[in-house]
C-alpha cells in the first residue's frame, strides 16, 4: 500500500478509555512518523501507560481507532500486533523470571520464526534461535550474562533485557514504557546511548519521566495531561510552550533547565 | 542441556532399573503380590506423569485428571462388553475419546485461571462421574466387569502377569520419554514460558491459550492410555475410578515427587502407593498418618522429593 508508506507508521484517532468515571484516555489523537523517536511525556496519572497498553492490545479502548502500517489494529489481540511488528517493553519489568536471559530472547525470536507446534527437536539446540538471542543480547550489552537466570539479574540488567527481548521480535515500532525507570546515573547514561543507536534503525515511541533523556533523544514530543494531548511538536516548541510549563509547574525547572 | 550426574538423576536411573528388574525378583522369590502392586504403581505413575505435564510444566492445576482414567477405562470396557475385544480398536478409541474430552473441557476451562480453573476442571470430572453412574446398560454405579482383556492378535498376552507388567512399564517409559522431548521442544518452551509469565508471552507474539490447550489435550490423551491399562489391570471399570478423591491422589503424587521434574511423578507415585499399602496393613486409619506426612513434605520439602535430592546434590 503506497499511501501507508508515505503516511504515519502509527495513527491514533479519537481514542477514549475510561475507568469508572475517569477518562484515562480522552479523545486522544496521535501520529508517529516512520524513523522518528516520538516521546510521550506528562505528569503522573496522565494516562501514558494506559495509552501504551491500548497500542499493544493489553487493554481495549472504549472508542476510537488505531492504525499501524496502514492497517487497523484497534481490536487485534496483542500476540497478533506483535506479529505485525509492534513490540513493547514494560514499565514494570515483565520477563520470564525462571528462564535465563538467553532463553527469554530466544523465545522472542522463536515467536517470529513460524509456529511453535514443534514437539520433538530440542529448542535450546536450534542454532539460529540461539544466534539471534546472542545478537540481541550483544546489542544491549548483556552478552556475557546470557546464561544467568532473569531472577538473578540486577534491575538495570533486567531493563536492558526487556529491550533485547523487544528487539528480537524484529519490530517496526518499539514502544518503550519508561526504560529508564529505577536506573542509576551510569545505567541511565548507558540506556540513552543505546537508544541513540536504536533510533537510527527503528521507529520508537518513548514514554519517559527523565526529561533530560527525553530532550536529548526525541524528534518529536507529545505532552499528555489527564488523558488529553495538550501539546505536540519538536523539543524546542515543547520547551517554550506555556501550557506545558503550567502543567509541569512542579517539575518546571526540569523542563527549562535543560535549555 | 547435557544430563548431569546428580543425586536426583542417579535415583531416577536406579528406580528405572529396579522397575525393569522387578519381575525377575518376583519370579525368584515367588512374591506375586509385589508384581501386582507395582503394575498398579506403574499405571498410576503414567497418569501422574501426564498430569505433571500440565501442572508442573504448564502451570495448569487440573483437579479433574482422574476423568481420563475413567474415560480410557470405559472405552475399553464398553467396547469389550459390545463384543469388540481387539486392543487395536479399543486403545485408539480410548486415546481418541480422551483427547476429544480434553479438547472440549480444555477449551472451556482455559478461559479461567487459578482457583477457578481448579474448580471448573473438578466440576467437569464430577460430571463425567455422574454420567457414567447413569450408564445403566454398562452397570451404572456398580461398574462394569471386563471379562476379556484387550486382545492384541497374539503379539502380547495381557493376561500374562509379566507381559502385562512390561507393557505397562513400556508405556510409562515411553510416556516419560515423550514428555521429555515435548518439554524441551519449541512447544514445551512456549508452554513453560506461559506458565512463567503469560502477559509477556502474549506481548512477544504467542497466542498463549492455543498452546495451553494443545498441552492439555496431550496430557489427557496420555492419561487416557493409563486408563486403558488400568481397566485391563483390574478387569473392571466403575465411576469410582474418576471420583474427585482420585484426582486429588494424582495431584499429591505429582507434588510429592516434584512438580516440573521429569521423573518426580514416578517417584511420588511409588512413595504414595507403597506408603498407602504399608500403612493400611497396620491400621484402617492409615489416612491419619498419611495426611500429616504429606503435609510435612509439602511444607518443608519445596519441589518434592526430587527437589530435595536436587538440593542435596548441589550442597
Amino acid at each position: 500500500m503506497p499511501d501507508s508508506l508515505a503516511g504515519p507508521l502509527l495513527r491514533v484517532e479519537n481514542l477514549v478509555r475510561s475507568f469508572g468515571g475517569i477518562k484515562a484516555t480522552d479523545n486522544l489523537s496521535l501520529d508517529v512518523l516512520p524513523g522518528q523517536l516520538h516521546a510521550i511525556i506528562g505528569p503522573n496519572g496522565a494516562g501514558k501507560t494506559t495509552l501504551i497498553s491500548q497500542l499493544t492490545g493489553q487493554l481495549m479502548p472504549n472508542s476510537g481507532t488505531i492504525h499501524f502500517a496502514g492497517r487497523e489494529i484497534t481490536w487485534l489481540p496483542s500476540y497478533q500486533r506483535s506479529r505485525l511488528g509492534l513490540a513493547r517493553s514494560f514499565q514494570i519489568t515483565c520477563l520470564l523470571p525462571d528462564f535465563t536471559a538467553a532463553d527469554n530472547v530466544a523465545l522472542a525470536a522463536q515467536a517470529h520464526d513460524g509456529h511453535s507446534f514443534r514437539f520433538w527437536g530440542a529448542a535450546r539446540k536450534e542454532r539460529h534461535l540461539r544466534d539471534a538471542a546472542q545478537a540481541a543480547l550483544t546489542r544491549v550489552g548483556l552478552a556475557r550474562r546470557a546464561d544467568v537466570l532473569v531472577s538473578e539479574l540486577s534491575h538495570g540488567e533486567q531493563r536492558e533485557l526487556e529491550l533485547a527481548v523487544a528487539l528480537a521480535t524484529k519490530p517496526k515500532l518499539l514502544l518503550l514504557d519508561e526504560p529508564m525507570a529505577g536506573l542509576g546515573v551510569t545505567e541511565s547514561a548507558r540506556m540513552v546511548a543505546l537508544l541513540k543507536e536504536l533510533r537510527k534503525e527503528v521507529t520508537i515511541v518513548l514514554v519517559e519521566h527523565d526529561m533530560e533523556a527525553v530532550f536529548a533523544l526525541a524528534d518529536r514530543i507529545t505532552v499528555l495531561v489527564y488523558g488529553r494531548v495538550i501539546a505536540s511538536g519538536d523539543p524546542n516548541a515543547i520547551r517554550t510552550n506555556e501550557e506545558v510549563k503550567r502543567a509541569y509547574l512542579g517539575d518546571q525547572h526540569v523542563v527549562v533547565s535543560h535549555g | 542441556m547435557k544430563p548431569h550426574i546428580n543425586a536426583s538423576n542417579v535415583i531416577a536411573a536406579l528406580v528405572a532399573l529396579c522397575l525393569t528388574l522387578l519381575p525377575l525378583y518376583s519370579a525368584a522369590t515367588g512374591n506375586i503380590f509385589i508384581l501386582t502392586l507395582f503394575t498398579r504403581i506403574v499405571i498410576f505413575a503414567l497418569a501422574a506423569a501426564s498430569l505433571n505435564l500440565i501442572m508442573g510444566y504448564g502451570g495448569m492445576m487440573s483437579f479433574g485428571h482422574a476423568a481420563y482414567l475413567g474415560i480410557g477405562g470405559y472405552a475399553v470396557g464398553i467396547l469389550a462388553y459390545e463384543g469388540i475385544g481387539s486392543g487395536f480398536i479399543q486403545w485408539p478409541v480410548a486415546l481418541a475419546v480422551s483427547a476429544l474430552y480434553a479438547f472440549v473441557i480444555g477449551a472451556l476451562s482455559l478461559r479461567t485461571r487459578g482457583v477457578y480453573f481448579i474448580m471448573i476442571t473438578l466440576a467437569f470430572a464430577q460430571m463425567a462421574y455422574y454420567v457414567t453412574s447413569g450408564l445403566s446398560r454398562y452397570g451404572g454405579d456398580d461398574g462394569l466387569t471386563i471379562y476379556k482383556r484387550s486382545n492384541f492378535a497374539g503379539l502380547i498376552d495381557l493376561s500374562n502377569r509379566v507381559q502385562f507388567y512390561y507393557l505397562c512399564l513400556a508405556c510409562l517409559f515411553g510416556g516419560v520419554y515423550l514428555i521429555w522431548r515435548i518439554v524441551n521442544s519449541r512447544f514445551g518452551m512456549v508452554v513453560q514460558g506461559v506458565r512463567s509469565n503469560e502477559q509477556r508471552m502474549q506481548a512477544i507474539g504467542f497466542h498463549a491459550n492455543r498452546y495451553r490447550l494443545v498441552c492439555f489435550v496431550i496430557s489427557g490423551t496420555i492419561c487416557g492410555l493409563a486408563g486403558a491399562l488400568l481397566a485391563n489391570n483390574t478387569d473392571f471399570i466403575s465411576p469410582a475410578t474418576m471420583y474427585w478423591t482420585r484426582s486429588g491422589d494424582l495431584m499429591v503424587m505429582v507434588i510429592l515427587g516434584g512438580m516440573g521434574s521429569l521423573f518426580g511423578p514416578v517417584i511420588g507415585t511409588i512413595v504414595f502407593l507403597v506408603l498407602e499399602e504399608v500403612l493400611s496393613q497396620f491400621t484402617e486409619y492409615w489416612a491419619l498418618i498419611m495426611g500429616p506426612l504429606l503435609l510435612l513434605i509439602v511444607l518443608f520439602a519445596h519441589g518434592g522429593i526430587m527437589g530435595v535430592l536436587g538440593r542435596l546434590s548441589r550442597a
